[in-house]
């Protein structure tokens, strides 16, 4: 029974580390406190704060089509610049503190631009993120998040392991 | 616009609270950094599902609790609801060309942000990336629209 319960952690150990190399810490503390900043906007305002309307939102400032200047746009522009620019000014903290006065990516520009219009096309297409269907949504037990979630996890998972396979680092 | 003028005082301080608390917490979890989320994409490190998963679980615990027991929210005066929408097709055709920007990138909208706070100035790249997208879908929707209307003037 002992030598059989060894094994076992032995497989549980190396598959766990396997799985997560760097441990799980840092995640779930970054998860909970991801969490609390969401939680606190919500229970003092009733808004559950998604990031990727503040395109929209922001574009009304400079833009004519009546698409970007829609009311509930118009009306809450002001707030999501402030809600981002903090979200800048929190992660800045971060690197202050923790970060070695920060870090930058080496992940080629191409994929950084062309990856950054299909987010901004399909975050406005599908209706929310990885912040608002991604916490929000998934908080909420939306079933609409959960379908968001489900295509935009195995969809990006395939896209991400293709990259891989044809051989592109970083 | 006289929303502003009306809006309680902490509104503002609130959000930016919120929102920078939010910002450390993605730093922390390492999202604000590409290669840790294309290392989740690519099945080498999940560490990342205790990201989303914990971020919900506590976001929904609280969602949950002021529902049930919580009337109004101070600062608004708005009652508590879910994040709910509508679905259809966009919802699933929306999720799969974000999901391919995320794969190709490893960066969502928020994510974007903090990497921009830690110095991650070829961030901006990206971020202008998803400005450009974001702008092309509504002027394309708009454009639609606009056809739409006068092919079918009773929609």
């Amino acid at each position: 029974m002992i030598e059989q319960f060894d094994v076992l952690t032995v497989i549980g150990q190396a598959s766990l580390a396997g799985l997560f190399p760097r441990g799980i810490g840092q995640y779930a503390i970054g998860g909970v406190l991801i969490g609390l900043g969401v939680s606190i906007i919500y229970l003092g305002t009733a808004i559950t704060p998604g990031a990727s309307t503040f395109f929209e939102s922001t574009l009304s400032y400079v833009s004519t089509i009546p698409r970007f200047n829609r009311a509930k746009y118009l009306a809450t522009r002001d707030w999501r610049l402030v809600f981002t620019l903090s979200m800048v000014a929190g992660a800045a903290v971060y690197a202050l503190l923790f970060g070695q006065g920060g870090w930058t990516t080496d992940v080629q520009p191409w994929r950084l631009l062309g990856g950054g219009v299909l987010v901004g096309v399909g975050t406005r297409i599908g209706k929310g993120c990885t912040s608002g269907h991604g916490i929000n949504g998934l908080a909420s037990l939306s079933r609409t998040s959960f379908a968001n979630v489900a295509t935009f996890m195995a969809v990006a998972i395939g896209a991400a392991l293709s990259m891989q396979a044809i051989g592109v680092t970083p | 616009m006289s929303a502003s003028d009306t809006r309680h005082p902490l509104f503002v301080p609130l959000i930016a609270v919120g929102g920078s608390l939010f910002g450390f917490g993605l730093a922390y979890s390492g999202m604000a950094r590409p290669e840790i989320v294309l290392d989740f994409l690519q099945l080498e490190d999940l560490g990342l599902l205790f990201v989303m998963g914990g971020a919900a679980a506590v976001t929904g615990t609280v969602i949950t609790l002021a529902m049930r027991h919580l009337d109004r929210a101070p600062l608004t005066g708005d009652p508590y609801g879910k994040r709910e929408r509508s679905f259809d097709r966009s919802v699933l055709l929306g999720g799969a060309v974000f999901g391919v920007g995320w794969g190709i990138s490893g960066l969502c909208p928020g994510s974007a942000y903090a990497s921009l706070g830690i110095g991650n100035y070829p961030i901006l790249l990206g971020i202008a990336g998803m400005f450009l997208g974001a702008y092309a879908q509504g002027y394309w929707r708009a454009y639609r629209q606009e056809t739409d209307r006068t092919v079918t003037p009773s929609d």
